[in-house]
């Protein structure tokens, strides 16, 4: 059989070093933007404009414009094909009188606006605060609840709580990447983290989650059917069980995705992008994590699990 | 009730009726009562559905009765979008029931504008969301919402008493002081009696205060107001030079009361009847106190999104869907065979009954949300990939197909029900996160994923049973052995 789990010090450094790279990214974005990933309008406040121009316009046009409101550091991007003449131009907080004016500039010095492919949003700075507070809270609130229900389905397994505590470093794991990889798009990209990022990482927590649980109820089936193996074995076996499933989930979890990323439109992108991001890197976890961690666990591997209790706690010496 | 509905029913009843008679195995009832279910639900789920109507005792008028439609969500149909917070003094709490009263006022505003189905909710504590479908110009919109309500007290001229001063005639005035909005122009009606023209002699602003209160003789509810300093003065003088003629009482343009002037009122306070009820009566004194809404609310965010870009996404997302199924039903087909073949039917039904729920609650359907359904699509193959993996390890190690069968779907359904409720779980979080401000994009993910996990329970799992039964039912035992790849396995080296 072969030993997917002795290797577990490789995924452990390549783990690390994703992780590193990531954390870097998002101590770069905090310097340069002041979050580990660059804010949305839903977050911060701001104002948000897809606008559709019934003729070509360009960048300094539309900043000229804006400077004119008293604007400044506005991000400028066209979307879709050049032909379209579409402009997303996020920027400071604006009233609406303000809003109202500001289109009409831009009708007048640049040209005509096609209303109905354009959209205009403005949120208020001091509901992005407290955006920002419920969403730590769903952070939090998701954790707790996902280490309940991992407690609550182990119970009876020896050692649930650490079957717990594995699926959470997964999931902090998978949360950490994703969050790199935002802050990646967001310095390369001016990619900005709204409501739907947020979504997208619970989700990927919901999928993370889902994936370890499968490995660990395998783990839980084999125990008492492989009761002279040692637990090191009984994990590798039931993780070779279990990876046809993981595969094949993921893999149609992915055509989905991709199908939307093709041809589902600029709306979605970035939110998909991230969920397929986050889907990949929970599959990675759930097998090269979240399960050698339970093993390096039990073997007393980890610096907080030092003293080896293997001879008590493994059923191989049941 | 439509053709469909009556040989639904009927067809439903006979079959299970036969069913019972013939005492048929558990897995025919289930049969009958899944296809019964599809046939309803891809009824539902079709375009131009003409509508649950259904008339039990046949008056005529129909018990249930209701539009099948899907609902587009704000950012699929275009309008305006509105976030409002009470904007209260620190310290200052937030009366009883004064969210509730604003959203009441805001809503027959906004009724008003016509717009298509528009939505006036509160959320959470102190905020109102307000949508307009269809609509395009958000500060026109705003205006209307914090548009505070107009009191004049009017003087008829000297024909007053020759006039028919009947509570509800519309009264037009000399008042310039309002700035005169676009929306006041749609709003307005074709008044159904000819407005009677007078001139403002002073508004709401000499009031100070209001409150309801009772006539000691008819015992019927009026309004009690007194009025500020220079009130007083003004209405002192006004009312001393008028005794004998009527005083109109205005509100937004009509007419609620015209009492006569008996004697000069100085001290004041004063009273307004107009036939009110209680209700009424709270209202107007809330509306004299405040404006017309019972709180200040202030303008948190505006989101105009233009018609078209939204069909450009829905049709985006359809193709995107249709392509996406396509392949992943291809993928259970080559990968699992003849199981394949029943999980691509079962995924079938987890389409229509999905869009049948859509349309029956209805779900409001946003872009997130539409994505939702999708990403739920790829993971209702979850379910089967589970048991199928299961089933064949189970044939691997020599099992016949009956207790394969069996045994895959009993050895899968823990971790199944383990993974999909962990989901819901965290769909009821980002549920309950989108609650919070307003965050409807959050919202609609959560609803139709958490909807599309649960329904997965059932087609993953009773569904692709029965089907896989009847699918295996008419292939011999030693088949399986003969033709392993009808379940994605290798031959057997002999």
């Amino acid at each position: 059989m072969f030993n997917l789990v002795q290797q577990r010090r490789y995924y452990f450094i390549f783990s690390g070093i994703v992780l590193l790279i990531g954390i870097g990214a998002m101590i770069y974005s905090t310097v340069t933007f002041g979050s580990p990933v660059r804010l949305s309008i839903d977050f911060r406040g701001g104002s948000l404009f897809i606008v559709t121009f019934e003729e070509p316009a360009t960048e300094p046009e539309i900043r000229d414009v804006y400077t004119q409101f008293g604007q400044e550091g506005e991000i400028i991007q066209q979307l879709g094909d050049p032909a379209d003449n579409r402009w997303q131009i996020r920027a400071g907080d604006l009233s609406l009188a303000e809003q109202t004016a500001l289109i009409a500039a831009l009708e007048e010095q640049i040209a005509p606006i096609d209303r109905g492919q354009s959209t205009f949003d403005i949120v208020d700075p001091s509901v992005g605060q407290e955006v920002t507070t419920a969403a730590i809270y769903a952070v939090l609130a998701a954790a707790a609840i996902v280490l309940g229900f991992i407690w609550f389905a182990f119970r009876r397994v020896p050692n649930a709580s650490r079957y717990g505590a594995c699926a959470i470093l997964a999931m902090v794991h998978d949360v950490t990447i994703t969050m790199g990889v935002m802050a990646f798009l967001g310095i390369f990209f001016g990619w900005e983290v709204d409501a739907l990022f947020l979504t997208a990482v619970l989700t990927v927590v919901g999928f993370s989650v889902q994936d370890s649980i499968v490995v660990f109820d395998r783990i839980r089936e084999n125990i008492p059917k492989y009761r002279g193996e040692p637990y090191e074995t009984v994990v590798n076996r039931s993780i070779l069980e279990t990876i046809h499933r993981s595969l094949a989930t993921q893999l149609n979890a992915v055509f989905i995705m991709i199908s939307i990323l093709l041809f589902g439109g600029d709306t979605v992108r970035q939110f998909i992008t991230i969920l397929l991001v986050g889907l990949l890197c929970g599959t990675y976890s759930s097998i090269f994590t979240a399960v050698p961690l339970l093993v390096a666990w039990e073997k007393g591997e980890l610096p907080w699990a030092r003293k080896p209790e293997a001879t008590r706690q493994s059923p191989a010496a049941a | 009730m439509s053709t469909f509905l009556i040989i639904w029913l009927v067809a439903s009843i006979i079959a299970l009726a036969a069913t019972i008679i013939m005492q048929a195995e558990r897995r025919v009832v289930e049969l009958v009562l899944i296809l019964s279910l599809a046939a309803f639900a891809t009824w539902v789920s079709l375009p131009n559905n003409p509508g649950l109507y259904i008339d039990i005792n046949g008056d005529g008028v129909g018990e249930i009765d209701r539009d099948v439609e899907i609902r587009q969500g704000l950012d699929l149909a275009g309008g305006v979008q509105v976030l409002l917070e009470t904007d209260l003094d620190e310290g200052q709490a937030l009366p009883d029931g004064a969210l509730d009263e604003a959203r009441r006022i805001i809503e027959s505003r906004i009724d008003a504008l016509g717009a298509l189905e528009p939505v006036v909710q509160v959320r959470g504590e102190r905020r109102i969301i307000v949508e307009l479908p269809g609509y395009e110009d958000p500060e026109s919109a705003v205006e209307l919402i914090q548009q505070t309500a107009l009191l004049e007290f009017v003087d008829f001229g000297p024909a007053a008493n020759s006039l028919p001063l009947l509570p509800g005639t519309p009264v037009e005035t000399n008042f310039e002081g309002r700035p005169d909005s676009e929306i006041e122009d749609i709003a307005e009606e074709e008044p159904l009696v000819p407005a009677i023209e007078a001139e403002t002699v002073f508004t709401g602003d000499i009031i100070q205060n209001a409150d309801i209160g009772f006539d000691p003789t008819t015992n019927e509810p009026v309004v009690e107001f007194s009025l500020t300093p220079e009130g007083r003065q003004l209405f002192g003088d006004y009312t001393a030079a008028n005794v004998g003629q009527p005083l109109g009482i205005v509100l937004d343009g009509i007419l609620l009361s015209a009492p006569t002037i008996s004697t000069a009122i100085t001290e004041g306070q004063g009273v307004i009847t107009g036939q009110f009820t209680v209700d009424d009566a709270t209202q107007l004194a809330t509306q004299l106190r405040y404006g017309s809404l019972p709180i200040p609310l202030r303008v948190d965010s505006t989101s105009t999104i233009g018609p078209t870009l939204g069909q450009i996404s829905i049709e985006q997302s359809i193709v995107a869907g249709v392509i996406g199924i396509i392949v992943v039903m291809a993928f259970m087909l080559i990968y699992y065979r003849l199981p394949g073949l029943a999980a691509t039917l079962a995924l079938l039904i987890f389409a229509v009954i999905n869009l049948a729920i859509y349309k029956l609650v209805p779900v409001t359907l946003t872009l997130p949300a539409i994505t939702g359904f999708l990403i739920s699509v790829g993971t209702a193959v979850d379910g089967n990939i589970l048991i199928f993996e299961r089933l064949k390890e189970e044939l691997r190690a020599g099992k016949r197909i009956g207790p394969a069968v069996r045994a895959g779907f009993d050895r899968a359904w823990a971790s199944i029900r383990d993974s999909n409720l962990s989901t819901i779980i965290i769909c009821f979080v980002l549920w309950s996160f989108g609650t919070t401000f307003g965050a409807g994009a959050v919202r609609g993910f959560a609803v139709t994923l958490a909807l599309g996990l649960a329904i997965n329970l059932f087609t993953a799992v009773i569904v692709t049973r029965t089907f896989l039964h009847f699918l295996l039912l008419p292939v011999p035992e030693k088949t399986i052995d003969e033709q392993p790849w009808l379940f994605g396995l290798t031959k057997k080296a002999a």
